[in-house]
């Protein structure tokens, strides 16, 4: 079985880097809905993609977050992009293959996919 | 519903973190000769009064204001007791909350449980201040993880570095994985 050991060489590892962590106000939020209809709808894999993502691509700006049910049940999996100087991105229906795009194209190259927004259903 | 017992344990461990638990224990133990699969969530959060407790299993109740319904513990409830099993939730102000649903094992609609390595690392990542203890055994024989004692060994690193979650991930995964080789030669999947 795998112990607790190995974690002391990730702290000697980690621990250089603790507090290099951007400033709160060029830090991008994505925020992944974790109500109970959230996770109904597939937020746990949509979460794990998004954190998982986050971490392979070294986005150190990012950091992902979760909120609770904000009222528009049926449009989850919801993911809220905030990024600082710009308006909220709220991404409806999101599965892990549209979280990976979203990772590629907004996130790294600041491109909104706008039909996956919530503006596309109105 | 939820297609996972393991999805109603996140959704309902949410409430032990809406309740600002410092700590929150979850077990999940089989117990293959009696039949039954047993979770149990226990917190040391704000706790209910008498009323908000009589009205928790209501689906129809919720002490949100952006919906009406409230899903998540008759979720859990319907889940274990449509499997011939039952559900019982206790809760003290100032105190905590603890639930337990018990499943029957070879229920045809007892829900696999699913991936208890999701829940645990989405729990813990997106509330790495709270403390998890989560536990899983198969007939009294299985493992721990507890972030108190991973807070320890870890001092100032947080328990959400993309380092130490994969830590996690692989923690539960191969301990999982051990745990459940008793059932080789079973019929029996969790």
């Amino acid at each position: 079985m795998k112990s607790l050991e190995e974690l002391k060489a990730i702290r000697e590892k980690m621990q250089s880097k603790v507090g290099l962590r951007s400033e709160d106000n060029s830090v991008t939020r994505v925020v992944v809905g974790m109500a109970t209809c959230g996770i109904a709808a597939g937020a746990r894999p949509v979460l794990k993609a998004f954190t998982e993502g986050v971490a392979e691509k070294k986005l150190d700006d990012v950091v992902v977050t979760q909120t609770g049910c904000i009222g528009l049940c049926k449009y989850e999996p919801i993911v809220e992009i905030m990024a600082p100087g710009h308006e909220k991105v709220t991404y409806i229906k999101v599965n892990p293959e549209k979280a990976a795009e979203i990772i590629d194209r907004h996130l790294v190259k600041g491109q909104i996919i706008a039909e996956y927004t919530i503006n596309a259903m109105k | 519903m939820m297609p996972e017992i393991s999805l109603n344990i996140l959704d309902v461990a949410q409430n032990s973190v809406k309740a600002k638990a410092a700590r929150i224990e979850i077990s999940v133990r089989v117990f293959t000769k009696e039949d039954r699969l047993v979770v149990e969530i226990r917190d040391n959060g704000s706790g209910m009064d008498e009323t908000t407790l009589a009205n928790v299993t209501d689906p129809f109740f919720t002490t949100r204001k952006t919906r009406k319904v409230g899903l998540g513990v008759s979720f859990f409830k319907l889940a274990a007791e449509t499997t011939g099993g039952s559900f019982t939730i206790g809760s003290e102000p100032g105190t905590g909350t603890d639930v337990c649903a018990t499943f029957v094992l070879s229920s045809f609609n007892r829900m696999p449980l699913g991936s208890m390595t999701d829940t645990m690392v989405s729990l813990i990542t997106m509330n790495p201040d709270r403390d998890f203890c989560y536990r899983y055994e198969i007939n009294g024989e299985g493992f721990t993880l507890d972030t108190a004692e991973m807070r320890e060994i870890l001092g100032e690193v947080p328990l959400n570095t993309p380092e130490v979650a994969s830590y996690i991930r692989d923690f539960l995964d191969e301990n999982t994985a051990s745990t459940n080789l008793v059932l080789a030669g079973t019929e029996i999947i969790i």
